[in-house]
């Protein structure tokens, strides 16, 4: 674990791994601490914003009290994201790990995945916890235009494209759940520490 | 309650308040005012608490009429102004009569504008705010001639009567500080950021302030997962020019980040145009 310094009002936090990130994360999160602005995951740091300078040594000595490895505090929620498996590389997926379409499926659906971490856009989730066949990486070529409610896998995360933008991951299906309305209680269908699942659904 | 009409929006008029920090973990940026200052002072001087929404003019051009009478300020960037005869001026609170055009000029100096009207400007809050985010596309699109927009009423607070006297222009350099990449890049680099001016280009906006002038060098060439960004982080693409993230930014980015503009000279980056030099120190 090692602070790095990001101006006079916030600290950064690099770990080993996403995981231990969205630990680091969650235990911040949990600690409450007074003056924290934004509390920010991403793939291998934590970001602490805080609106005055003063507050960072409370968010300093909360970071050294962080046992990396310790079990993630999570929010308590399972989100189901109800999916129609019929995206267009459902079958090069098959074929580049040797199995059928139908036990992409089955791998996809049948695990509960941690949600790392959000960005790119308001409601993207990172998620964790891929089976390892599905560990591929990102398309060679990017789609300009990959539609929204896209279920996508690439690069050791799958999650769900909330609005149509352009993206390079796998597509396999489409979630019938909108990931972001503001107007919703919880505006973001995935929240960081959430463990989601995606169930399988007709078109 | 007063109403305004935009009979022309300029180059770009959205509408702006103190942002929506607090939800970039959800991928959600704190957008808002990008000369929080400004905004600020031109709320304080119509008696306005710094929440209100203003109406964030980037280099004039903006017109505005009235439909009932108005109790108005401008600040940031100065630019001239004419409102059918009425005296309005750069920082000092006018009433405008019901019919009135306000139109404001190109500024000579400066970038962007601050409209305040008495009572705030309203529109649909998203997330706590009614900024516009260019970005992620929350809270409503850009201005545009013929839109409608309703003010409050009375703010609940007393008129000041002090004006805002002008500000000599700080020419000084901008205050950085050690970003959380700072260690991948050569001394040469930590240097040169500091040695001569940059440029501000024209592809400059909301979401960031893009600059011209010497490269700088990496030491550590690795691939950067996607880490949290703050206001005002100096980021460094592979060309080497660096660009200075501004309210609009992206929550993540995956270019290493030199440095961190100090937040009380923010103001005066987004202030920056196209063609102006700025020069940088480091506080360490």
């Amino acid at each position: 674990m090692r602070l790095l310094p990001c101006g006079p009002t916030a600290v950064m936090v690099e770990v080993d791994d996403t995981d231990q990130a969205a630990q680091l994360a969650a235990h911040l999160r949990a600690a409450a601490l007074a003056g924290v602005v934004d509390l920010v995951p991403a793939a291998r740091t934590v970001l602490v914003s805080c609106s005055m300078a003063a507050d960072l040594a409370a968010v300093e000595s909360a970071v050294a009290s962080f046992v990396p490895g310790s079990e993630i505090e999570r929010s308590g929620i399972l989100v189901e994201v109800p999916t129609v498996y019929d995206g267009d590389d459902l079958g090069s997926v098959a074929d580049t790990i040797g199995c059928s379409v139908g036990e992409v499926v089955e791998l996809h659906s049948s695990t509960v995945y941690d949600a790392a971490f959000c960005g790119f856009v308001p409601g993207f989730a990172y998620l964790t916890g891929l089976p390892r066949p599905l560990l591929l990486p990102r398309r060679q070529n990017p789609r300009p235009r990959v539609p929204g409610g896209s279920v996508a896998i690439a690069a050791g995360f799958t999650g769900v494209y909330p609005t149509t933008s352009p993206g390079g991951w796998h597509l396999l299906g489409r979630a019938t759940v909108a990931m972001w309305d503001s107007s919703r209680p919880r505006p973001s269908f995935i929240e960081p520490g959430d463990r989601v699942r995606f169930v399988p659904v007709a078109g | 309650m007063t109403v305004l009409e935009i009979v022309a929006p300029g180059p770009l008029c959205t509408v702006q308040d103190l942002g929506r920090p607090g939800w970039a973990h959800l991928g959600v940026g704190a957008s808002g005012a990008a000369d929080q200052r400004a905004h600020r002072l031109a709320n304080r001087l119509v008696g306005n608490p710094a929440e209100c929404a203003t109406l964030e003019c980037t280099f004039g051009g903006l017109r505005v009429r009235f439909l009932t009478a108005a109790y108005i300020a401008l600040a940031g960037a100065e630019c001239p102004l004419s409102a059918d005869g009425a005296r309005v001026g750069h920082q000092q609170p006018a009433a405008v009569a019901a019919g009135t055009v306000l139109a404001i000029g190109a500024p000579r100096t400066g970038l962007r504008t601050y409209l305040a009207v008495r009572g705030g400007v309203e529109g649909p809050v998203v997330m706590g705010s009614r900024s516009t985010d260019l970005l992620s596309g929350l809270g409503p699109p850009p201005l545009v001639a013929g839109d409608r927009l309703a003010a409050g009423g009375y703010p609940g607070t007393e008129l000041p009567t002090a004006m805002a006297p002008p500000v000599p222009p700080d020419e000084s350099p901008i205050t950085i500080w050690p970003g959380p990449r700072h260690h991948w890049f050569s001394p040469a680099g930590h240097d040169a950021l500091v040695a001569a001016p940059y440029e501000v280009l024209g592809t400059s906006n909301r979401i960031g302030t893009r600059l011209s002038g010497a490269g700088l060098e990496r030491t550590v060439l690795d691939e950067l997962p996607s880490e949290g960004i703050v206001n005002g982080a100096v980021q460094v693409p592979t060309d080497g020019q660096p660009l200075i993230l501004l309210a609009d930014h992206g929550v993540t980015g995956g270019y290493p980040v030199i440095a961190v503009v100090d937040p009380g000279d923010l103001g005066r980056v987004a202030q920056a145009r196209p063609g102006e030099q700025l020069r940088f120190r480091w506080r360490r």
